[in-house]
């Protein structure tokens, strides 16, 4: 008889268990100075200096971390740790005015020597910063007093002020730089408070605030870090989280319309996804054939098939978010019958085979199966290799430049300069575009250096070394009564400072 | 027994160093850089140099191997590539949320399991066998993932009464704590608990068939007694045989479920570590995986004993 009533017992327990689960409050209302946001992905390291997982700037950025410059929610470079600079004829001389006053999180002064410190560590020799070539032509840091820095140059460029703002180029302390990784200290509106790893990272309102105006609104701020789509969805809809800045399936956007509590909002993030040739490799050595290639791809049904529809069609590597846009899309518009021309002109009249490696998450491989598909109308077989992304990709393709065709989504802001790169994995050569690029870097005139990337786009739009597809669009789901955050994503970021509940 | 212990224990630590050794070298030769994951696509290859020294990925293959299993062994486990904190630390973290979720789901499996193939098994080819015939097949059929998923529907979504996954963790009281864990350990359990129901049953039946069951009942005992006092106690070898190989499952199961119910536990930390390739957390976790699996085994084996007396007297 023990062990029946063991079982007995034991089931007893834990129905009472259930019951008391079940019942027991699982959610504080929560306090309208607090805000939980969710993401997909959680940050490799605190530090956006020394690792480039975007995530990592999605939490630190322009809430723990500030720049000498930083970028507003339209994509415009504005001061910020640095309140004025003055830029010499030649375009060599950077001289800084800094903000007086500013303190990092631990007691620190910010001043000259702490931003040449800064600037130093990310051009440094043992710099492991994921931008360090931004850094490449500063020859020199100068610190005639607190309050003023100069930059050397060795030779003009003009997307420094805006490089400065990025969450790679922020400002870190003597003291802490070190221990950023875990422990971050910055000069932001908020300071760190916990990082429950696997879990969330809770943001204090830093009461020392050099800017009193734009001090937070909210007490604390909690990133939590939901890698499923569905659960994302349950957090939402359950009041677990208040927003997702970017939601991570735009299949489930419709199963939030009928909530009162929630709202959507449908912007623009930098991704561009682009279905990258190798253009030493035969046969994408041939405009022709890249060009009939893109004649045979519905970019609108794309954005229908493999992104429900969310999603601005591009024609060339820049997105709507950036100065100089130009929609490109009927440069080479959806035209099959004169992509066949094309290709029997350039000798592959009975269409050829080839493969893409595309990586494992959703939007790469939805959009590989619909372009082959469309492909295939032009007499061109795509075989789709499944690759693991970023490992993987980042040596086989981006390193090896082992591939044909593949398919990514480019993160980093206006980086038409990838194609001027060498080596860089499209293996693309163009001085046109060369000098393009460089005039812009010669310039500091905003409008001048808007004209020249529009030049630089339709360059890229005409010789299509990539296939360009679409922008991923933000899709934010809110509580209603939320305020503040941004729509766009000019950079990849979650900027809390204006963020607010409304009564 | 102490030399049985003691025995197991050197196999143990032979075991350990061979699958050390292998978890190395699969490691090794995982495509792709740990350097380059974490310096991203702009990264230009002096600072993918640098990022190497500072990892010591530049050392050649045995010294690094070496360097990580003498740290191992003297309790320091490396520190982790992306969240920058010692990995022993992590893996201690992740295992207030694993293990007491692998402990429900044993209880809870257990709960449901044994008391339902008892009772299929006295009632052989009745309304309870077939209905927990039906169960234990859909149960085996269903995924614990997808299980998972509907649970999230059912109990947080529509109903509200759970949340939706997440830890609030320990600090937050172990009322809240348990319950985001009750979830997860009914998906964990359920296709656990089926396979068990069908085992359970068909070691019950074997045992009744057999002649001190046939004495028992001559006795006088009634039906019940026979089964539960008689039956189930000698029936329980197979039945831990077969709980044993599922509770290393639970870790196989604990990575999706974990992922799924957004659970910050031992399986999660190992997917995050794999996919950022953060090899040292990735060989720490898989070699505790291990040790797990061993201990697991010899606790087992313990447990035959303790069950099956025929065993502890031919042991001595």
């Amino acid at each position: 008889m023990r062990i029946r009533k063991l079982f007995g017992a034991a089931a007893v327990f834990g129905g009472v268990l259930f019951a008391a689960l079940s019942a027991a409050p699982f959610a504080e209302a929560a306090p309208k100075t607090s805000v939980t946001l969710g993401m997909s992905i959680e940050p490799a390291g605190l530090d956006p200096t020394i690792a480039a997982p975007v995530a990592i700037g999605q939490v630190t950025w322009q809430n723990i971390f500030e720049g000498l410059t930083t970028i507003d929610r339209n994509g415009a470079v504005q001061p910020q740790l640095a309140e004025s600079w003055e830029i010499s004829e030649d375009g060599k001389t950077y001289t800084f005015k800094l903000r007086p006053g500013v303190t990092f999180h631990d007691g620190e002064v910010f001043d000259s020597s702490v931003a040449k410190f800064a600037i130093d560590r990310a051009r440094g020799a043992d710099s492991v910063n994921p931008q360090k070539r931004y850094f490449q032509t500063i020859e020199g840091v100068e610190t005639p007093d607190a309050q003023t820095l100069v930059l050397k140059l060795s030779e003009p460029t003009g997307s420094l002020l805006y490089w400065l703002a990025w969450p790679s180029s922020s400002m870190v302390g003597t003291k802490s730089a070190d221990n950023n990784k875990t422990t971050p200290v910055g000069t932001g509106p908020f300071t760190f408070v916990d990082w429950s790893k696997g879990e969330k990272v809770e943001l204090a309102r830093n009461p020392n605030y050099w800017n009193k105006d734009e001090a937070a609104k909210l007490e604390t701020a909690v990133f939590r870090f939901i890698s499923e789509p569905q659960a994302q969805a349950a957090a939402l809809k359950a009041g677990d989280v208040d927003a997702f800045p970017e939601f991570a399936a735009p299949e489930l956007m419709e199963s939030f319309e009928g909530d009162d509590r929630l709202v959507t909002v449908i912007g623009d993030t930098e991704m561009k996804v682009v279905a990258g040739m190798n253009n030493a490799r035969k046969p994408f050595d041939d405009a022709r054939v890249r060009q009939a290639l893109m004649m045979a791809l519905d970019r609108n049904m794309i954005v229908e098939g493999a992104w429900s529809g969310y999603g601005t069609p591009i024609g060339s590597h820049y997105t709507p978010n950036d100065p100089g846009y130009v929609d490109l899309t009927g440069v080479y518009p959806y035209d099959p019958e004169k992509a066949k021309v094309l290709l029997e002109e350039a000798g592959y009249g009975n269409g050829f085979t080839l493969t893409i490696k595309a990586p494992q998450m959703a939007y790469a491989q939805r959009t590989a199966q619909i372009m082959q598909a469309m492909f295939a109308q032009i007499g061109v077989t795509m075989n789709i290799e499944t690759t693991e992304f970023p490992a993987k990709w980042v040596s086989d393709v981006l390193k090896a430049s082992d591939y044909g065709m593949t398919i990514v989504a480019h993160a980093e802001p206006m980086d038409v300069d990838i194609y001027a790169r060498d080596p860089y994995y499209f293996n693309y050569k163009n001085p046109s575009l060369n000098e393009v690029l460089d005039k812009i870097q010669q310039t500091t005139d905003s409008d001048e250096q808007a004209a020249l990337y529009a030049e630089a786009q339709k360059i890229l739009a005409k010789d299509v070394p990539a296939l360009y597809l679409f922008v991923m669009p933000k899709l934010g789901v809110w509580d209603k009564k939320l305020k503040g955050l941004w729509e766009n994503e000019p950079i990849p970021s979650n900027v809390l400072r204006e963020v607010y509940w409304e009564e | 027994m102490a030399s049985l212990i003691a025995r197991r224990l050197v196999s143990l630590v032979v075991t350990l160093l061979v699958t050390s050794l292998l978890i190395f070298l699969v490691m090794d030769l995982l495509p792709g850089d740990p350097a380059a994951v974490m310096l991203g696509t702009s990264a230009s290859p002096d600072t993918l140099a640098a990022l190497q020294r500072e990892l010591g990925l530049d050392q050649p293959l045995p010294l690094r191997y070496l360097g990580w299993i003498s740290g191992v062994l003297q309790g320091d486990l490396g520190t982790s590539y992306t969240y920058g904190v010692p990995v022993a630390g992590l893996i201690v973290e992740r295992l207030a949320v694993t293990l007491p979720l692998a402990a429900m789901a044993i209880l809870i499996s257990l709960m449901i399991a044994v008391p339902m193939g008892v009772e299929a098994a006295r009632r052989q080819k009745g309304l309870v066998d077939l209905t927990v015939g039906l169960f234990s097949y859909i149960g085996i059929a269903v995924p614990a993932f997808w299980l998972g998923l509907l649970l999230i529907l059912l109990f947080a979504t529509n109903l509200g009464w759970m949340p939706a996954g997440g830890f609030p963790g320990w600090e937050a009281g172990a009322l809240l704590a348990l319950q985001a864990l009750l979830l997860p350990a009914v998906a964990l359990a359920l296709p656990q608990a089926a396979v068990l129901t069908r085992v359970t049953r068909a070691a019950v039946l074997e045992t009744l068939s057999e002649d001190f069951v046939r004495t028992a009942r001559a006795k006088g005992l009634g039906e019940g007694g026979a089964v539960w006092r008689h039956a189930l106690p000698a029936s329980l070898v197979p039945i831990i045989a077969v709980f044993g190989l599922q509770a290393t499952f639970l870790v196989a199961g604990a990575v999706l479920v974990e992922n799924v119910f957004n659970l910050p536990g031992l399986g999660r930390l190992a997917y995050q570590a794999l996919s950022q390739r953060d090899v040292i957390v990735m060989q720490d976790v898989v070699l505790f995986f291990a040790a797990l699996v061993i201990v697991m085994n010899f606790l087992v084996e313990l447990a035959y004993i303790l069950v099956d007396p025929r065993l502890r007297a031919e042991r001595s």
